[in-house]
């Protein structure tokens, strides 16, 4: 009854697993035109004959949000296969204890379009995650997107013509490293958001990565956060606490390399009594900069900002924070107090600047000496 | 000797690692005569629902089994607790004309949710051309069907069954699969049972098959019924059409929007509230309801979309429910 019988195979198969089986699919070009889904299942592997080699195609897709769909189960490893052109997200994972994502190609075929859908792997409420040697193409919204999970790690991945290449979201605990993320709108963010149900994110590592070249425009249907993202942007932070970036090559964006920012840049206001809008605890130290003089680009609400608040001519700085503090977390010099600090140090061709978003970017501060600390951690070597 | 066959059987299912369920419909005995005819047999109750979940303007015949002798408790608030061994069968048809529905129909598919010692199975069979039997279909299946509307016109339906996963996707609170509809709010209400007229929840406390039925009796509106007032239209439309998933327990609360009755009116139920991972979803607008707004509210136009990549709710229909949109329209409108 119109499913075609490779699809109606597949999906049965899906649903009759044993814990412990092996899903194998072959070589070869598939056209599903509904969602597949995993459900309630432990210890199931779903294997391709390789990335590009075993193509599932959702291009002709007319029911279901998500390309593959994986709920409620333990132990799943998806690995070696090539999933195109759903009409929502590609692969969505939620409530999966131990999941990994290996050699895992998930694109939008026709390029970066803002009728592509959200995500292309999107793992959610999620512990335990490896997401290795994937590639994600694509995605209006981010190419890799952890939401609201714990216990993650992100490997040699490659993201390009997404509007946000990897995305860290209301998670704990997340390795970020020797990744790729390059033609994106921004290369990686780790945000917090409000109105949420894991409301705190934090504990990210994000280093070795190689993140260059994310100018592209942002593509975003307008209403998400992501929509906000510059183009030009390395990375950006957005109120969340306990960061590190390290070790990273962060080359030639042209609005920032690194954004520090709290929800208060969103210009949306709060109502989550319990949500933190604020980035403390974050350090920025060994990375490599790099940018060629120029304006940013005019394009969005930042690049306004940009052009009539901050003025910072062709020599844009690195590292830019919008200097917006708690007052909780503040000694009486007014300051962070030592573990809350925003501290950027030690790497090649470092410029920084506080935007003082909070008295309307009136005092904006090139290089400020509040932002030149050393993490007690760090300069042990705990992180 | 076909008693004991019976007891065989039942004692075999018992004992297998995972429950085996009949292959056809008919082999549930549910229905006396032809199974097509609906009949309940003998201790299995039809019931109505006053403000149904929308599937593609598919019509519904709903029915409870529950096992011999007993009985569910009654509570105002939540959907009822089921004993172990129910059934609740939900049958899926379109009449060939919605003028004259006594005129013939096309029996699409018949749901069983049955509550097994290991927690509630959803169990989809799909009827055949014929409109003789209905077979199990885990995978679900699709099929184009045409009808006469209440107007006259010619529609016609890519109706879709849901496989056995899908249908988890709603029926879930906390990781387990759970009945939807069959709540105090929404079965109190008349129906024309053989016997003449009754209250539901009255007549089955009356036939002992309900316990513990207290005064407290909250009800929906019907959302069709516009002498009722628009908020209580509005608070039973999303609540079925969109709280099975839109909870804090269920599928969607990674959204934060919850649309139970019980959250109307806040941040949570939408009122400028930002979306989290709406994606294209967005409609490139702002907020879920923006109060006086509906041209700036993603509610409103996820509904108003039968793109599966936008489309709210995202199963279980390909056509937009018109008179649902014109209900939330309005109410956006009216709100401040």
């Amino acid at each position: 009854m119109g499913q075609a019988p490779f699809e109606k195979a597949l999906q049965t198969q899906f649903i009759l697993a044993s814990d412990g089986d092996v899903i194998e699919l072959e070589e070869g070009n598939f056209q599903i035109a509904g969602s597949l889904s995993l459900e309630g299942k432990k210890k199931i592997t779903i294997r391709g004959k390789g990335m590009d080699k075993t193509v599932l195609s959702f291009k002709n897709q007319t029911t279901g949000a998500e390309g593959i769909k994986i709920t409620n189960c333990e132990n799943i490893i998806l690995e070696d296969l090539t999933v195109q052109d759903s009409k929502g997200d590609l692969i969505k994972t939620m409530h999966v204890k131990d999941i990994i994502f290996r050699r895992i190609k998930a694109e939008w075929t026709g390029g970066p379009k803002s009728q592509n859908g959200s995500y292309a792997l999107y793992p959610v409420l999620c512990t335990n995650i490896l997401i290795d040697s994937c590639v994600a193409i694509g995605a209006s919204d981010a190419g890799i997107y952890v939401g609201q999970s714990q216990h993650i790690e992100v490997k040699n991945c490659t993201a390009y013509q997404n509007v946000a290449g990897i995305e860290i979201e209301n998670s704990l605990y997340a390795d970020v490293h020797h990744n790729h993320a390059y033609g994106n709108t921004g290369g990686i963010l780790v945000f917090d958001l409000p109105d949420l149900i894991q409301k705190k994110g934090g504990f990210v590592k994000v280093h070795d990565n190689l993140i260059e070249e994310n100018n592209l425009s942002n593509f975003a249907p307008k209403g998400n956060i992501v929509g906000k993202v510059p183009k030009g942007t390395g990375m950006l932070i957005l109120a969340t606490s306990h960061v590190d970036i390290y070790e990273n090559k962060i080359l030639n964006h042209r609005t920032v390399g690194v954004g520090i920012i709290s929800y208060f840049m969103a210009e949306i206001a709060i109502k989550d009594k319990e949500y933190d809008p604020y980035p403390t605890a974050i350090s920025v130290f060994n990375n490599t900069f790099e940018r060629q003089l120029g304006r940013v680009p005019l394009e969005g609400r930042f690049a306004q900002i940009y052009r009539f608040k901050l003025r910072f001519g062709r020599n844009v700085p690195h590292v830019v924070y919008d200097g917006v503090l708690d007052t909780a977390r503040c000694g009486t010099d007014g300051k962070y107090l030592g573990p809350h600090k925003i501290c950027v140090h030690d790497n090649v061709n470092q410029s920084v600047a506080n935007m003082d978003a909070e008295h309307d970017f009136k005092n904006v501060k090139r290089n400020p000496a509040d932002l030149d600390c050393v993490q007690e951690y760090v300069k042990s070597n705990q992180f | 000797m076909r008693y004991w066959g019976f007891f065989v059987l039942l004692a075999l299912m018992s004992y297998q690692p995972g429950p085996k369920f009949p292959a056809k419909l008919s082999d549930y005995g549910f229905f006396d005569g032809k199974p097509q005819d609906q009949k309940p047999a003998k201790g299995v109750m039809p019931y109505e629902l006053v403000s149904p979940l929308f599937s593609d303007y598919a019509s519904k015949l709903r029915f409870i089994q529950m096992p011999s002798g007993q009985s569910v408790n009654y509570n105002p608030d939540s959907v009822f607790q089921f004993p172990v061994g129910t059934r609740i069968v939900k049958t899926f048809y379109y009449p060939n004309d919605e003028r004259h529905p006594h005129e013939g129909r096309r029996l699409m598919e018949t749901r069983v949710l049955s509550h097994e010692p290991t927690g509630w199975v959803a169990l989809p069979y799909i009827w055949n051309e014929e409109q003789t039997e209905a077979y199990l279909e885990v995978a679900g299946g699709t099929s184009v069907v045409e009808y006469k509307d209440a107007k006259g016109k010619k529609q016609q339906v890519n109706y879709v069954v849901p496989n056995v996963n899908q249908c988890k996707g709603c029926h879930e609170r906390d990781g387990e699969m759970t009945p939807i509809g069959p709540s105090a709010r929404q079965m109190n209400s008349t129906m024309t049972y053989a016997h003449g007229a009754e209250n539901q929840l009255e007549y089955w406390s009356r036939t002992n098959q309900m316990k513990g039925l207290s005064g407290n009796r909250p009800a929906f509106v019907s959302y069709l019924d516009e002498n009722a007032s628009l908020n209580e239209r509005v608070k039973a439309y999303l609540d079925i059409n969109c709280a099975h998933c839109h909870n804090p327990k269920g599928p969607a609360k990674s959204s934060g929007l919850f649309l139970g009755h019980t959250y109307y009116g806040s941040t949570a139920y939408g009122i400028m509230k930002s979306p989290v991972a709406a994606g294209r979803g967005s409609g490139g607008i702002n907020y879920d309801i923006v109060p006086g707004k509906p041209s700036e509210s993603i509610l409103l136009y996820r509904m108003d979309s039968h793109d599966p990549g936008i489309m709210m709710p995202e199963l279980g229909r390909s056509k937009i429910h018109q008179e649902g949109v014109a209900l939330i329209k309005a109410w956006i409108k009216s709100i401040h």
